[in-house]
């Protein structure tokens, strides 16, 4: 689409652009060539008016000629043959113009000056188209770095988007075979409560399997999340599963990214409990702080267990999501100290989904 | 028929996937279980103090993986590895493991399992000799270098950091590991602990001696062709004239 053609605005703008150009035109023109100040505006204005239109069609050779990939000697050849062709053109066009005018009195020897201003007008002419030229240019240029900023955009999104589809399909095979296993040992033993961690499985995979289109789910919704997951594991790990939490409800409705939470106590289980032969305790502690959420996970573990392939893996997905949501207002740390783990994130506290 | 009882335990960290092989192994009065196990501490002890003939072994547990309890109890018994993970299963039979079941356990699966190992019982020995920590060493994919190595003494299992080995030598069949002060034995060839360590950490200075570098306090001449190591605690390990070699290629660097 032409830039200046595909909107009024913007066409009555560059027509206006004009009048000083024309007013130029006529100045020189009474100067050189001793026209009246009548005879040189009848003759400038409509030559501009004309020329408005033969220099908008320079933006068709600019967009044919790409000035970063066409030679210097193409785009020398191709605009300067444009300049020079409407330049004659103008003066073409300025003579046509004289000899209608010299009908009445008054522009009589409007004709017979005119060649005394040809070599004026050929030299603007070209001037002017070859102003228009550079200002398309810079158009197309200006064009084109809005179109890359639009496609890192669009790719920073789309980033976005492959980490949430990962996300979903990061639920943990190893806990749902293990779960299964769990299940399987239980219908022969106890029915009722294989029953039971059906239905709690299946509850933990219907909500994950929700989140993959959600950008932000309240911090509710990723506890009862976090709490089936656990409510598995605890029929899993029996007594060796020892959950604390201390939740301040005042932090409940506020928006995270979902399974922000529920990987953290999964790594809690994996490489805490999974690895204590007694079992030990993860401590779940949320907070609201101003205008901070503050989430913390903690657990007991084994320094000495053998090193798990997954080690780490959840987390760096965390950090990773925090990241990019939050550039410069959140906060990811994950230590260790003697035989406890600590995960602490801060991030803002948010009423609603942040927009794309 | 009137074979012998399969003396059998089963090792898993969890108490309902003990339960189900059990289950299982109730239809098989030949099987007797003779112990449960609910990490790999327990289960080299059970194994040194009650001599299973098969074992059902879970390779994610607490303190000791079923690769390293099968590493300390050599080929004492017939393993079956029974775990969720499928990225194990090429490892586990390179070290010979008579098969590799996925939880969740299916009952033709096991049966088809506990029929190999009494094949395997019943007198076809494995044909290689090798042991299957040379075997395990083998079969760890390039650049992943052992954090620690697990050794037994009797039931006992000592953990054996790397960072905390001084230097190892080997004795005939065994390796003698030398760490804060005290020797671990552990049957195993130098060559194969040689590969499995980092080589940018420990050296191979002597046909008979790796050393950890960081305890190296200087290296003088010995005799004509050779050198001695001395180390911070005032031990003095030979070097051959190729570990000097290696050993100045490595100071050079």
């Amino acid at each position: 689409m032409h830039p200046i053609l595909s909107s009024l605005r913007r066409f009555i703008l560059y027509l206006i652009a004009w009048i000083p150009l024309a007013a130029l035109l006529a100045y020189l023109m009474a100067a050189t060539a001793a026209l009246t100040w009548r005879q040189a505006v009848a003759m400038s204005f409509p030559l501009c008016l004309l020329f408005s239109f033969v220099c908008l069609s320079a933006w068709y050779s600019c967009r044919a000629t790409p000035f970063d990939t066409s030679s210097i000697a193409k785009l020398i050849r191709v605009h300067l043959l444009g300049a020079l062709v409407a330049g004659f053109l103008w003066i073409l066009a300025a003579e046509l113009l004289a000899r209608a005018l010299s009908e009445t009195r008054s522009f009589a020897p409007l004709a017979a000056r005119l060649p005394r201003v040809f070599l004026l007008l050929f030299g603007t002419g070209v001037l002017f188209y070859l102003l228009s030229v550079n200002f398309y240019y810079v158009l197309l240029a200006v064009e084109a770095s809005k179109e890359a900023e639009a496609r890192v955009m669009q790719a920073s999104v789309l980033a976005r988007d492959a980490e949430l589809r990962a996300l979903k399909a990061q639920v943990n095979p190893h806990f749902l075979f293990n779960s299964l296993n769990s299940i399987s040992a239980l219908t022969s033993s106890d029915p009722a409560r294989a029953r039971e961690m059906c239905i709690l499985l299946g509850d933990f995979l219907r909500r994950t399997l929700g989140l993959g289109e959600k950008l932000s789910i309240p911090l509710e919704e990723e506890m009862s999340l976090t709490h089936a997951f656990l409510a598995v594991e605890k029929i899993r790990f029996g007594a060796r599963l020892h959950m604390e939490e201390s939740v301040d409800t005042a932090a409940l409705p506020f928006h995270v990214p979902p399974l922000l939470l529920q990987p953290l106590v999964e790594n809690a289980v994996a490489h805490g409990v999974a690895n204590l032969v007694e079992g030990g305790w993860i401590r779940l502690h949320v907070k609201l702080e101003g205008s901070a959420l503050q989430i913390a996970v903690e657990n007991l573990f084994d320094p000495e267990a053998p090193a798990r392939r997954r080690n780490g893996v959840g987390l760096a997905n965390v950090r990773q999501r925090l990241e990019a949501r939050y550039p410069t207002r959140s906060v990811f740390s994950a230590k260790a100290e003697g035989d406890r783990f600590r995960v602490a994130l801060s991030l803002p506290a948010e009423k609603e989904a942040p927009s794309a | 028929m009137s074979s012998p009882l399969i003396r059998a335990i089963i090792v898993d960290d969890e108490e309902l996937a003990r339960q189900i092989l059990r289950e299982f192994l109730s239809a098989h009065p030949e099987i007797e279980i003779i112990g449960e196990c609910a990490n790999g501490f327990e289960a080299v002890k059970a194994v040194a103090e009650r001599q299973p003939s098969l074992i059902f072994l879970d390779i994610q547990m607490p303190k000791l993986d079923g690769f390293e309890v099968l590493e300390l109890i050599g080929n004492a018994a017939a393993v079956v590895f029974v775990t969720a993970h499928d990225n194990y299963a090429i490892r586990a039979f390179e070290v010979h493991a008579v098969d590799y079941l996925l939880k969740p356990i299916s009952i033709e699966r096991f049966e088809a399992a506990l029929h190999r190992a009494k094949q395997r019982l019943a007198g076809n020995p494995p044909h290689t000799p090798l042991q299957p920590s040379d075997l395990a060493a083998t079969a760890r994919p390039p650049a992943q270098y052992l954090d620690r190595i697990p050794v037994r003494d009797g039931a006992r299992v000592f953990i054996i950091p790397v960072a905390k080995l001084d230097y190892a030598e080997a004795q005939d069949d065994y390796v003698a590991l030398v760490s804060e002060g005290k020797k671990h034995l552990k049957q195993q060839t130098i060559a194969s602990l040689e590969a499995a360590l980092d080589p940018s950490r420990f050296l191979r200075i002597h046909r008979s001696y790796i050393v950890n570098l960081e305890r190296v306090a200087r290296v003088e001449p010995y005799a004509k062709d050779s050198h001695v190591a001395i180390l911070h605690d005032g031990v003095r390990l030979p070097v051959s004239r190729a570990g000097y070699a290696r050993l100045r290629a490595f100071l050079d660097r």
